[in-house]
C-alpha cells in the first residue's frame, strides 16, 4: 500500500520545526507503525539525507519509549496501544498521516519526534517508592494482601510511564501518570508509612513542573496503553486532601503553632 | 594467556557463600562517599546494583541509552521469576532449584555460582515485596505461584504478564530514591564508548552523549557494566530494538575474557515472522506452555483449519517425545523440536510455525480463568496477527532470546581487570549451556541487590588513597581514540545504510551459528562475516552529523562491534566440538535428535582474550569441576 506522511521534524529544542512531506509506496498491511518509519529511513540514509529521529526500545508496548502523535492522537488509532503495537493495516491505501512528537510544555522537543521526559523522573523522585535498602527482609506472606487489592495495585501499577496521558490532556496534566503510582504504593500495606507523604510531594513536584491539573475530560484515560483507570486520579486526590489536612508529622510531640 | 582465578571459596558448597562473606574486605560507611563507581545499564541488574550501592554510601554514576533508566529490557520479561520458597510443600528447595538449573545448563555452568543463586533467591522475593512489587496473590492474600519449564515444582512469582516490568519499577525506584538523596547521579542518553584501565586497574568509562554528540569521561574506583546480552547480533531476535554488545566488547577488547559466546538461548515460542522489514519479534512467554499444548497436523501440508483437524491426525509431539515433563521441557529442547517438525515438512500451513492450542484448558477451566492468566498475552497476539488465542490456536516458533555468554567474572563477580565488573546477562555464569525460564530476573537481582553489593568492597576497600581523576593522561588518550573512531564512521559515504548489513549479519548468523550449527556451515559464516565487515569498513553510508543525536551514526558504531563478536561466536561455536544444551551441533547427536555432550574434552568455560585488530582471537578455558551434583545425562523423558 501506499501512504502519505507528514513528518515534524526539528532540529533541536530551540530551532524551529515544520512538517515534511514523504510518500512510501512500498508499505506492507502487517509493518509495524515503526517499521513503517524504518523503511521511510532506510530510504532518506541511503539518499544521504538525514533520518526522521524518534525513540523506540521494545517494540512491543512495554518499555514506553515511544512517543508519537499520530493524527493528532498519541499513540495513534488503536485502543490500549502504544506507538510500537500499532500496524499498518489501521490505514487505508492512499491515507495521509500527520506524525508529529508528544507535545506538552513540560516535553520538550529533543530532535524530531525524540522529547525529553524527565520531568517524570523528577515526580518518582519526590516520593514514588518505598524507601528501603537492599538485605533481608521480611517473609512476604507475614504480611496478607488481600486479593482485589493485589489486583487493584496491580492495575495502577502498570503504567509504563510513556506521558500520552500529558500528550492527550487539554490541560497538560500528568494526574494519570501520577495517581497511577499513589494508587500503585498507597494501596498496599507496605506503603502506608509513607503513604501521606508521598502523595503530597509527588503532587506538589507535578505543580511544579509545570503539568496542569485535572479537569476531568479523561482523554488520557482514552490514550493510556495500559488502560489506567482515572478512578486512581480521584483516589489520589483523596489521600493528597487528607495529607494536606493534617499532617503526619504535626501529631508528634506537643502541639505548636504554624 | 588471561589470568583466570574464579576465586571459589573452599569448605562445602552449602557454606560457600556464607564462609565467604565472613571474609570479604569491608569499606566503612564513613569512607564509603569517597569512592566513584560507574555502573553501565540499568536494567534489574545494573538498578538493583546501583541503587544498593549508592544506598550504602558510594557515589555511584549510573548510565543507560535511553532516555529514562525505567525503560531497560528487563521491563520485556513476562512470565516470572524463581524462588525455591516451597511454598507450594512441593517438594522444593535450594538443593532442588541448584539441581534443575545445573542439569537445565546441561553442565556447563560454574557449580559454586549456581548454588549461591538458588540460595539467594528466596531473599529476592522477600527484597521485592518490601518494596511494593505487587506480586499475584491467592483469594487468602498469600503469594501465589506457577510452574515453567524444565521443572517439577511450581516455583514462580509474578505480576500478572508484567513480571520484569514490575521488578524493574522497584529498582528504578529504588535508584531514584538515592538520585534524589544524591547518592546516586543520573547519565540519560549516554553510552560508554570505552574504559580506561590505569596501572592494571579499571579505573573509569568514556561516554558518548547521544544528544550532543560530546565524548566526556568519568573516573571511578570500580566500573559495573550491566548492560545486558548480544542477542540483537542476530538482526532479529526477541531482545529490544537498541541492545547491544558495545559496552561488553569495548572492555573486552580492553583486556576482558569474553566467556562461550556461543551460547545463545532460542526461545521457542515466539510470534513467527511476518516479513523481512521485521527486526523485532514478539515472544510470547513461556508460562503460556502451562496450560497451551504444542501440536502441529501429522499430515505434510495440511492446510485445513485447526477446528478441522481431528484429534488423530494431530502430532502433540512434545506430549509424546516427553512423557514425563510434556509441553514444559526446558526452551532448547522445545525449540529444537519445532524446527525437527518443520524440517519435516508438519509446519502449519507448510510454513515455518506450530500451534500452542488453549482448547483444552479453556473447556476445562474455563475462558475467564485462561483470560486471568493470559488475556494481555492473547490481547498482544490479537494485535500483532489479527486472530485471538481464545478461538483458534496460537501459531509460535521459535526465535534468538537470551544470551548466556558473557564477560567472564570470577565468584566476586569481577572480571580478569580488576575493577571491572560484569552483572546480569553481561556475565557468563549461571545459566550454563541453557537457561531455564524465569531465572533471568532472578539472577539479575541475586547480582544485583544480593551478591555485587557485598563483593564489590573486597576489592575496593586499599584503593581509594591513590584517587585517580579524569586529569590522567590515559583518558585524554582513550577520548581522542572514542572521537577518531567515530570520525571514521562519520567519514563513511558508500552505499548500504547500517541496518541493511545488519541485516544481512543476521541471516548468516541464524542459519549457520542459530539452532543447529555444523562445521561447514559455521566455516562458511566466517568467511560471509569477514566480507560484511569489508562492506561494513567500505560501503556504508552514515549521515548527519555528529554532533547532534545521530542514530543512523549510534547503529553503526553497534555495528561495528556486533561484526566482531559475530566472528568470535561462529568460531567458539566451531571449537566448541560437542553439543550442550543450546549449542546442537548436528555432528553430535543421538539417534533421535538429542545432544550428546563430550564432557572429556569439553567440561569447561572457553574464555576468549583479544589479540589485536586483525589478530585472531587466543582461547583460554576455565576447568568446571561438579563435586555437588556429579556429571549425568540429560533427560526429560
Amino acid at each position: 500500500m501506499r501512504v502519505i506522511l507528514h513528518v515534524w521534524r526539528q532540529d533541536g529544542p530551540d530551532a524551529k520545526g515544520g512538517f515534511e512531506r514523504h510518500e512510501l509506496s512500498n508499505v506492507e498491511v502487517d509493518m509495524s507503525f515503526l517499521e513503517m518509519l524504518d523503511t521511510l529511513n532506510e530510504q532518506l540514509i541511503v539518499a544521504g539525507q538525514d533520518p526522521v529521529t524518534f525513540d523506540s526500545d521494545c517494540r512491543e508496548g512495554i518499555c514506553g519509549a515511544c512517543s508519537c502523535v499520530i493524527n493528532g492522537r498519541p499513540h495513534g488509532p488503536g485502543q490500549k496501544s502504544t506507538t510500537c503495537q500499532i500496524r499498518m493495516r489501521a490505514f487505508r491505501d492512499g491515507d495521509e498521516i500527520w506524525i508529529e512528537p508528544f507535545r506538552s510544555g513540560t516535553f520538550p522537543v529533543v530532535k524530531d519526534l525524540m522529547v525529553d521526559r524527565t520531568a517524570f523522573e523528577r515526580i518518582i523522585e519526590a516520593g514514588g517508592y518505598i524507601s528501603t535498602h537492599s538485605g533481608p527482609k521480611p517473609e512476604p506472606n507475614a504480611s496478607l494482601v488481600p486479593h482485589p487489592i493485589a489486583e487493584e495495585a496491580m492495575d495502577a501499577a502498570e503504567c509504563i510511564g510513556c506521558g500520552a496521558c500529558v500528550a492527550a490532556c487539554p490541560n497538560a496534566a500528568a494526574m494519570l501518570f501520577t495517581a497511577a503510582k499513589v494508587s500503585h504504593l498507597g494501596l498496599l500495606p507496605q506503603g502506608q508509612p509513607e503513604r501521606w507523604k508521598r502523595a503530597k510531594s509527588m503532587v506538589e513536584q507535578m505543580d511544579e513542573e509545570g503539568f496542569g491539573a485535572c479537569t476531568n475530560y479523561a482523554e488520557c484515560q482514552d490514550v493510556c496503553p495500559k488502560g489506567v483507570s482515572i478512578r486512581f486520579i480521584g483516589r489520589m486526590n483523596r489521600d493528597y486532601m487528607k495529607a494536606s489536612l493534617c499532617e503526619p508529622e504535626v501529631q508528634i510531640g506537643p502541639l505548636k503553632a504554624h | 594467556m588471561l589470568e583466570l582465578d574464579a576465586k571459589i571459596p573452599s569448605g562445602d558448597i552449602r557454606d560457600k557463600w556464607r564462609n565467604h562473606l565472613e571474609h570479604v574486605k569491608l569499606v566503612g560507611p564513613r569512607n564509603r562517599p569517597k569512592y566513584d563507581i560507574v555502573v553501565v545499564g540499568t536494567g534489574l541488574a545494573g538498578a538493583a546494583a546501583a541503587a544498593s550501592l549508592a544506598a550504602q554510601g558510594y557515589r555511584v554514576h549510573v548510565m543507560c541509552f535511553q532516555d529514562s533508566s525505567r525503560r531497560a529490557h528487563s521491563v520485556a520479561a513476562q512470565g516470572g521469576i524463581n524462588a525455591p520458597k516451597n511454598y507450594r510443600n512441593d517438594g522444593d528447595g535450594i538443593s532442588r532449584l541448584f539441581y534443575d538449573t545445573q542439569k537445565g545448563g546441561d553442565f556447563r555452568a560454574r557449580e559454586a555460582n549456581v548454588w549461591r543463586l538458588a540460595e539467594v533467591a528466596t531473599g529476592i522475593i522477600d527484597q521485592c515485596t518490601a518494596q511494593g512489587v505487587p506480586f499475584a496473590r491467592e483469594y487468602g492474600g498469600q503469594l501465589a505461584n506457577r510452574s515453567f519449564g524444565g521443572v517439577l515444582v511450581e516455583r514462580t512469582f509474578y505480576c500478572r504478564g508484567q513480571t520484569g516490568q514490575q521488578l524493574m519499577l522497584g529498582a528504578y525506584q529504588a535508584l531514584h530514591q538515592q538520585v534524589a538523596a544524591g547518592n546516586a547521579i543520573m547519565y540519560p542518553r549516554t553510552e560508554m564508548q570505552d574504559v580506561v584501565n590505569i596501572d592494571g586497574r579499571c579505573r573509569g568509562v568514556v561516554y558518548r552523549c547521544l544528544q550532543t554528540g560530546e565524548i566526556r569521561s568519568i573516573a571511578a574506583d570500580a566500573v559495573v557494566l550491566a548492560s545486558g546480552g548480544y542477542g540483537n547480533v542476530f538482526f532479529q531476535s526477541t531482545n529490544a530494538f537498541n541492545c547491544n554488545v558495545t559496552a561488553a566488547w569495548r572492555a573486552h577488547k580492553q583486556g576482558a575474557g569474553f566467556a562461550n559466546p556461543c551460547y545463545v538461548q532460542i526461545h521457542p515460542t515466539c510470534i513467527p515472522v511476518s516479513g523481512d522489514f521485521q527486526c523485532k519479534l514478539t515472544l510470547m512467554s513461556e508460562s503460556l506452555r502451562n496450560d497451551g499444548r504444542v501440536w502441529v497436523p501429522k499430515k505434510p501440508g495440511d492446510t485445513r483449519s485447526p477446528d478441522q483437524i481431528p484429534e488423530n491426525e494431530r502430532y502433540y509431539y512434545l506430549e509424546e517425545r516427553y512423557p514425563s515433563f510434556g509441553n514444559l521441557v526446558p526452551r532448547d529442547v522445545a525449540a529444537r523440536n519445532a524446527k525437527y517438525v518443520c524440517d519435516d515438512g508438519l509446519g502449519v500451513g507448510g510454513k515455518r510455525q506450530v500451534y500452542l492450542d488453549f482448547a483444552d484448558a479453556i473447556r476445562d477451566r474455563g475462558e475467564k480463568v485462561i483470560g486471568e492468566r493470559y488475556g494481555n498475552l492473547f490481547d498482544m497476539y490479537e494485535e500483532i496477527t489479527t486472530e485471538s488465542p481464545y478461538k483458534v490456536p496460537m501459531r509460535i516458533f521459535p526465535a534468538v532470546h537470551y544470551c548466556m555468554g558473557g564477560l567472564w567474572v570470577d565468584y566476586n563477580l569481577m572480571t580478569n581487570i580488576p575493577g571491572l565488573y560484569a552483572i546480569g546477562e553481561a556475565n557468563f555464569s549461571d545459566h550454563g549451556a541453557n537457561r531455564l525460564g524465569a531465572s533471568s530476573l532472578m539472577q539479575c537481582l541475586a547480582d544485583g541487590y544480593m551478591i555485587l553489593p557485598q563483593t564489590i568492597n573486597d576489592s575496593l576497600h586499599d584503593i581509594y588513597m591513590d584517587k585517580v581523576t579524569t586529569e590522567h593522561p590515559a583518558f585524554a588518550q582513550h577520548e581522542q581514540s572514542v572521537r577518531e573512531h567515530i570520525d571514521g564512521l562519520m567519514a563513511r559515504r558508500g552505499s548500504r545504510s547500517p541496518m541493511a548489513i545488519h541485516k544481512e549479519l543476521g541471516e548468516v548468523m541464524w542459519h549457520h551459528c542459530g539452532m543447529a550449527r555444523t562445521a561447514e556451515g559455521l566455516n562458511e559464516a566466517i568467511s560471509k562475516i569477514d566480507s560484511l565487515k569489508e562492506a561494513f569498513e567500505h560501503d556504508m553510508i552514515v549521515p548527519g552529523r555528529a554532533d547532534t543525536t545521530n542514530q543512523a551514526l549510534e547503529r553503526a558504531g553497534r555495528l561495528g562491534d556486533f561484526l566482531d563478536l559475530a566472528h568470535l561466536m561462529c568460531r567458539d561455536a566451531l571449537e566448541r566440538d560437542e553439543s550442550c544444551g543450546c549449542h546442537f551441533r548436528e555432528e553430535h547427536q543421538t539417534d533421535d535428535g538429542e545432544v550428546v555432550r563430550n564432557d572429556d574434552e569439553f567440561a569447561n568455560v572457553t574464555v576468549w582474550e583479544w589479540k589485536g585488530e586483525g589478530s585472531p582471537h587466543e582461547k583460554n578455558t576455565e576447568t568446571l569441576s561438579f563435586d555437588a551434583l556429579p556429571l549425568m545425562t540429560r533427560s526429560y523423558k
